[in-house]
């Protein structure tokens, strides 16, 4: 893979942890809409003080490549101080779901 | 749909207590490079290992940042070199040339080792196999990412005495030849008894006759969920324990079933099997033996540690087979002591000795591994320790394997560091009456008898 994504149920999961502050949810958020990447689900915590939000976007029709969203939501994390990491749905529905 | 306790699950495996896919290792037969001339065999086999595995890191690579979890190593099994150059093969140079080629083509691909420089002589040996063998010295200390191994036995065949003998010298002429390198060359050499067709663990994997032309295995890890897991659970009765050491196996062999089916559709390559063990690494709590201890026991090599062991191989074996239809290679709990920080504290403090390590490989996959032994061990006394460990498999009717490192120069009391994953590790003490009058009784021991288990 790594080329468009173009199989229809492309769900990945964004989790977003690190210290908190106004304006992460927003910041993301912007990046997906603008890169048209729909959000399925929002849920955050916070665990001992730190925020740690989970998203699940569908990446159906979606130009971009996984790797490239990937390293632009990995910097878009290191700029606003925590850490951004996308993974394919599937690692975890196959750990959680029999 | 799947949820924030879940991710955090899964993520907290992978950041905090070293889950991994240890490895993905590609199979290929080279018997389509068989040839009667010893150069054309190397091009031939240079050409098809270069051209059938170049996607293989880059594959690897992909897998892992997609579902964000470490692919540790990619690598090769091949079929065993004593078969496809038996023919063209006239002295231990001609193999030694063929390992190097081996070497170069294994570095070209960029995977981290090549396993295969083989012989599978249960039986007896053939001139071109007896030549491969006592090729292995020269072959590993000139060569960096090629391993090697010698099955010498099965639960069919019987134990072949004359290779048991014939290994206890490889063995130290390899730790001589590679002594300036901490005797490195005998951490990639393995002898077993019931060798597995697809294990994907080095050093003891090549790829058996019996399999197709290419084939993918995945070789899972996660010593350290499964001591997490049971961390939660101090206290609480057997039951408890082995639903939850079989849980935690199945959900790591799930992501090893995940990885191996994608890397197969990537690469166009038929997917093998899951071997579903528990591989630890020197990094803190990546243990099997802190597992034992997170069990109840004091240090590994306390009484009850044979038992403890026993369970825990059994329920990661029943958690596994649940995740895959596909499990084979060693699948279970390795007792490796360099690579496992749990196992070189229990060496250092008196717990844990050669004997009681040999106890443990009777209820757990594998064998006597990565053990430091004195230098100036004798070639019969390290073909006994063989002997032993073969005959327990043989018994058994199970995988056992032999990986000693005489370290030349040290004695006990000593440490030798080999690095990376392979860790460092005390020089144990090792029996030293002599068994030499066996050792060099010549022919096989007969296969067992398969009735009257007792």
């Amino acid at each position: 893979m790594g080329n468009k994504m173009d199989n229809k149920t492309d769900k990945v999961i964004i989790t977003v942890v690190g210290k908190d502050t106004v304006g992460i949810i927003a910041k993301v958020c912007t990046y997906l809409a603008d890169n048209h990447i729909n959000i399925l689900d929002i849920s955050q915590t916070i665990v001992s003080g730190y925020f740690n939000m989970m998203m699940i976007v569908d990446m159906a029709d979606v130009d971009k490549k996984f790797a490239d969203m990937a390293d632009d939501l990995e910097s878009l994390g290191h700029d606003i101080g925590v850490v951004i990491k996308c993974q394919k749905e599937e690692i975890f529905d196959s750990m959680h779901r029999v | 749909m799947i949820n924030i306790y879940e991710v955090n699950e899964t993520n907290n495996m992978i950041e905090k207590d070293n889950l991994d896919v240890r490895t993905i290792t590609l199979g290929l037969s080279l018997l389509d490079c068989a040839d009667n001339d010893i150069d054309r065999i190397c091009d031939k086999v240079y050409e098809k290992i270069t051209h059938r595995a170049q996607n293989l890191v880059k594959t690897g690579e992909e897998i892992s940042r997609e579902y964000g979890i470490p692919i540790v190593n990619k690598r090769i099994s091949v079929t065993p070199v004593s078969l496809i150059a038996g023919q063209a093969a006239k002295s231990s140079d001609d193999f030694v040339k063929l390992a190097k080629r081996l070497d170069k083509a294994a570095k070209a691909v960029g995977v981290n080792f090549l396993g295969g420089y083989s012989a599978l002589v249960n039986k007896g040996m053939t001139p071109a196999e007896e030549l491969m063998i006592r090729s292995i010295p020269d072959a590993l200390s000139s060569t960096d990412i090629v391993c090697s191994s010698v099955n010498v036995g099965s639960t069919r065949d019987g134990i072949n005495m004359d290779a048991v003998r014939l290994m206890g010298d490889v063995i130290l002429e390899t730790a001589s030849k590679t002594a300036d390198n901490d005797c490195l060359g005998c951490a990639k050499l393995v002898v077993f008894t019931n060798a597995p067709d697809d294990n994907p663990f080095m050093a003891g994997a090549f790829h058996g006759v019996t399999m197709p032309d290419a084939v993918i295995n995945v070789g899972v890890s996660g010593p350290g969920v499964v001591r997490y897991a049971l961390s939660k659970i101090h206290g609480a009765d057997f039951e408890t324990l082995c639903e939850t050491v079989k849980t935690t196996a199945c959900k790591i062999t799930r992501v090893g079933q995940l990885v191996a089916k994608e890397a197969s559709r990537m690469l166009n390559i038929p997917f093998g099997i899951v071997d579903l063990s528990l591989a630890p690494t020197p990094a803190i709590g990546d243990s099997v033996a802190d597992i034992l201890c997170e069990m109840g026991l004091e240090h590994a090599g306390a009484p009850g540690t044979t038992a403890a062991l026993a369970l825990l191989n059994d329920q990661v074996k029943k958690g596994g087979v649940m995740a895959s239809s596909y499990v084979g290679g060693l699948s279970g709990a390795f007792i490796p002591v360099s690579e496992d920080q749990g196992m070189i504290d229990a060496v250092e403090a008196g717990a844990l000795t050669i004997e009681k390590l040999e106890a443990m490989t009777c209820v757990c996959s594998v064998g006597l591994d990565m053990i430091a032994i004195p230098g100036d061990t004798k070639a019969t006394t390290i073909s006994g320790i063989i002997a032993d460990e073969m005959a327990i498999g043989m018994i058994n009717q199970k995988t056992t394997a032999v990986r000693l490192i005489p370290v030349i120069g040290k004695g006990v009391g000593d440490r030798v560091e080999f690095g990376g994953l392979l860790g460092y590790a005390p020089i144990m003490p090792v029996n030293a009456f002599s068994c030499d009058d066996f050792v060099n009784r010549t022919g096989r021991i007969p296969a067992p008898i398969h009735s009257f288990k007792n």
